[in-house]
């Protein structure tokens, strides 16, 4: 079965290839090659090639896949998650152009490859007649080699052989192949290479799966949901009503609490409630500041009735009338916590300290717009 | 790789007339509207006159620079133009005439020579040790006299070696330059720093001397490439210099003309990501106002165009679009360097928009007229080959 498939030359010196190689293409062969160690500069002058198609393919390649990755890149900022990052528009382009870049030149070189490999060496076919022959190992040490095929229309076995003698080749070997070696189709479904195929991809996933769900596993941080405890809203076996929290004893009294008595009592509050805190002028300026807060924009800022809120809102009564000067302290205390007509309570919101450093801050005002005699000395 | 040895054959011929039959007349019309154009308008004036200074920076250091960067590399394909990038270097010796109208008039162009303005002002305040008059008069007479004994460093020894053959002038040279290199890089980054990021005195980017530099290599390869069609085409050169070194002249503009972009982009992506109000300030009067436009075509003028042009093989092999390619490439620096420069007279003359008139056109004609006679004035009656260069067989060799 074996057949001729081309004389091979071999020359010693980088010279002699190119001077060889000249010759051959100056004789009008065409289905030739030349065979070298390393590439020679220059080889592609003297043998007379076109410039290569190569770099069409790659630019089309590189530009048609940084159309797409600007295009996936747009799709996924604009159409399936539009998220604004770092107060930039949705479609970043100077972000996105590093990407491009990137994706320009990766596609770029490996599908090259891929295209050098599918139509330059017809893979999946890995045979080629020049494989395990002496000509193949000498060139790829250190000499230097051209092989002209037997398909070239100018091709006669003693002509060639006598052509490459004269351009001073030291070495010519006929090449034989097998026809049927060379040829065979290999089929992409045949049942050997289908079950290999579906093995590997088993094996991958089963041994993925086991290395990072099993050897590695690492709990996900799971942001302090599952706490180890009984938490307040929770329910628990541990009691007979499933509830997780108890209910207190009864007259239980949390700590630095102090419970309102009068509640439902005014004149009570007002004959049993004494200040406990002395009016100094820590007292006063966090009464103040209080006053101002939840008291000014109804009462005013001198507690004359006369806010910003006038007219707009159910008025606040001045704090200088009769009636209040001759209130106790207890029975301001009392309506600054329960509230009284439309004024709400303010015991959830201002803390007990706060409430008898206000009374004593409207006293001092009360005192200031009605100042006795004395005071003036 | 070629063991024969070639007879070089080499004719001393006269330069074109061009150089001076152009140059001159460029040169005049230059003078004289530079002249004009410092009593009618001097603000525009000298920023038109950063401009030039700039492009002949660039031609002429860019020269010295690929002479040095041959010698360091050891490279043999560009020996025989090493010669005429030589005599190009002596463009650089322009440079006072450019510098000395900038430097007498420094008060209407840099606002970091305002005495009052500084002292208010902590960021130019803490600046001023480097930015003060004194210092910067220090820097450019420094930088001119460092380089310019570079280049008769070189030019004296190369035309020694056209007698004396030796190889031990390759050597010194060699050693000549690792000392230029480091010399070179902190001279025209402190050009670019000095005429035109100190136009903006309060910007800062770290990139911008190397912005500059892409810039500097591209165009000084343009002129260089240029020259070499120029005397191939007269004559003056020999005749084994082929495609294939205008491939290597080709390629490299090519390289640089990606490096710019590369450069370019990186100071505005990071400057836009960042969106700090003390660096973005630079970009907004080149975003407003019709700079808007010009930004956008320097992204085709100094890139698109010029990749497009020099990325087929034939095109850097064929002279015609090779010179094409060298025009454009020097023009785009033109303009690049226009779009650093004159957004900042838009804001110390108060006026809007980018402007353009005869003012321009004369300081363009300045340059072309220093470029044209000083390259005659050095290379007029000398070897344009360095015909004693022991790489000069191999260099006419080359393949790529």
């Amino acid at each position: 079965m074996s057949k001729l498939y081309s004389v091979a030359a071999l020359f010693k010196t980088p010279d002699d290839i190119m001077h060889a190689a000249s010759k051959v293409a100056d004789a009008g062969y065409e289905k030739y090659d030349v065979n070298t160690p390393y590439p020679i500069h220059g080889m592609d002058g003297a043998m007379k090639l076109k410039s290569s198609k190569m770099g069409y393919y790659t630019i089309t390649i590189g530009l048609t896949c940084m159309s797409l990755m600007l295009f996936f890149m747009y799709w996924v900022y604009n159409i399936d998650y539009p998220q604004v990052i770092g107060g930039k528009p949705l479609f970043p382009l100077p972000a996105f152009v590093p990407i491009m870049f990137e994706i320009t030149i990766l596609t770029g070189a490996v599908l090259t490859v891929a295209v050098m490999l599918i139509f330059y060496f017809k893979f999946p076919n890995n045979a080629h007649p020049l494989h395990d022959s002496s000509y193949m190992k000498a060139v790829s040490s250190d000499k230097f080699g051209v092989n002209i095929e037997a398909v070239d229309p100018k091709f006669d076995l003693d002509k060639v052989k006598a052509f490459l003698a004269s351009i001073g080749a030291y070495q010519i070997d006929e090449i034989y192949f097998d026809e049927e070696e060379v040829n065979t189709k290999h089929k992409i479904l045949d049942s050997k290479f289908v079950i290999g195929m579906f093995l590997i991809a088993g094996f991958t996933s089963i041994s993925v799966y086991l290395h990072m769900n099993k050897a590695l596993y690492l709990p996900p941080f799971d942001w302090m949901l599952l706490q180890h405890k009984v938490t307040a809203q929770d329910h628990s076996d541990f009691f007979k009503n499933g509830i997780s929290s108890r209910e207190p004893v009864e007259g239980t009294v949390a700590r630095g609490f102090m419970p309102y008595l009068y509640s439902e009592d005014p004149d009570g509050a007002s004959d049993n409630l004494v200040n406990p805190f002395v009016a100094d002028e820590e007292n006063i300026a966090l009464g103040k500041k209080k006053y101002l807060t939840y008291c000014s924009p109804c009462h005013g800022d001198l507690a004359k009735g006369d806010s910003r809120l006038n007219g707009q809102f159910p008025n606040g009564p001045t704090l200088h009338s009769d009636k209040l000067l001759s209130w106790t302290d207890g029975r301001i205390y009392h309506v600054i916590t329960e509230g009284q007509n439309v004024m709400p309570g303010y015991k959830k919101t201002v803390t007990r300290k706060e409430r008898w450093a206000i009374v004593n801050y409207v006293r001092k005002l009360q005192r200031a717009l009605d100042a006795k005699e004395e005071d003036m000395q | 790789m070629s063991n024969h040895e070639t007879k070089i054959n080499y004719i001393k011929k006269d330069l074109p007339k061009g150089f001076l039959k152009f140059g001159l007349p460029l040169l005049i019309i230059g003078i004289v509207s530079a002249f004009i154009a410092y009593q009618v308008d001097p603000m525009r004036a000298s920023f038109n006159n950063i401009i030039s200074l700039l492009l002949i920076v660039s031609v002429g250091l860019g020269a010295i620079f690929l002479v040095a960067l041959e010698h360091i590399a050891g490279a043999v394909w560009s020996v025989p133009f090493r010669r005429i990038a030589e005599h190009q270097g002596f463009i650089f010796l322009a440079t006072p005439l450019l510098a000395l109208p900038i430097l007498f008039n420094m008060h209407d162009i840099y606002e970091w020579t305002h005495l009052n303005v500084v002292v208010n002002d902590p960021i130019l305040y803490q600046k001023s040790p480097y930015l003060n008059t004194e210092f910067f008069y220090a820097r450019s007479i420094g930088i001119f006299v460092v380089m310019s004994i570079f280049l008769f460093t070189y030019l004296r020894n190369s035309t020694r070696q056209d007698t004396t053959q030796s190889q031990k002038t390759t050597k010194i040279n060699a050693l000549i330059s690792a000392v230029f290199m480091p010399l070179f890089a902190i001279s025209i980054t402190m050009v670019a720093i000095d005429y035109a990021m100190s136009l903006e005195p309060h910007w800062f980017s770290t990139i911008f001397g190397v912005y500059y530099f892409a810039g500097t290599f591209a165009t000084a390869m343009a002129v260089l490439t240029l020259l070499t069609l120029k005397l191939k085409s007269n004559g003056n050169l020999l005749k084994e210099i082929n495609g294939n070194h205008y491939y290597s002249m080709g390629g490299l503009m090519f390289a640089f003309t990606a490096f710019w972009m590369y450069m370019a982009f990186s100071q505005y992506m990071l400057i836009w990501y960042a969106n700090i109000p003390e660096e973005t300030f630079w970009f907004l009067p080149r975003m407003e106002n019709g700079w808007e436009y010009l930004s956008i075509g320097l992204i085709f003028i100094k890139f698109i165009i010029p990749f497009g042009l020099l990325l087929n093989r034939n095109s850097k092999m064929n002279p015609s679009r090779l010179k094409l390619a060298a025009f454009w490439i020097i023009g785009a620096h033109i303009y690049d360097m226009y779009w650093l420069v004159m957004p900042t007279y838009n804001r110390m003359s108060g006026t809007e928009g980018p402007v353009f008139g005869w003012i321009e056109l004369g300081f363009i004609s300045l340059s072309a007229g220093i470029i044209l006679v000083f390259y005659y004035l050095a290379a007029n009656k000398k070897n344009h080959i360095p015909i004693g260069d022991p790489k000069l067989n191999r260099a006419l060799d080359f393949r790529i």
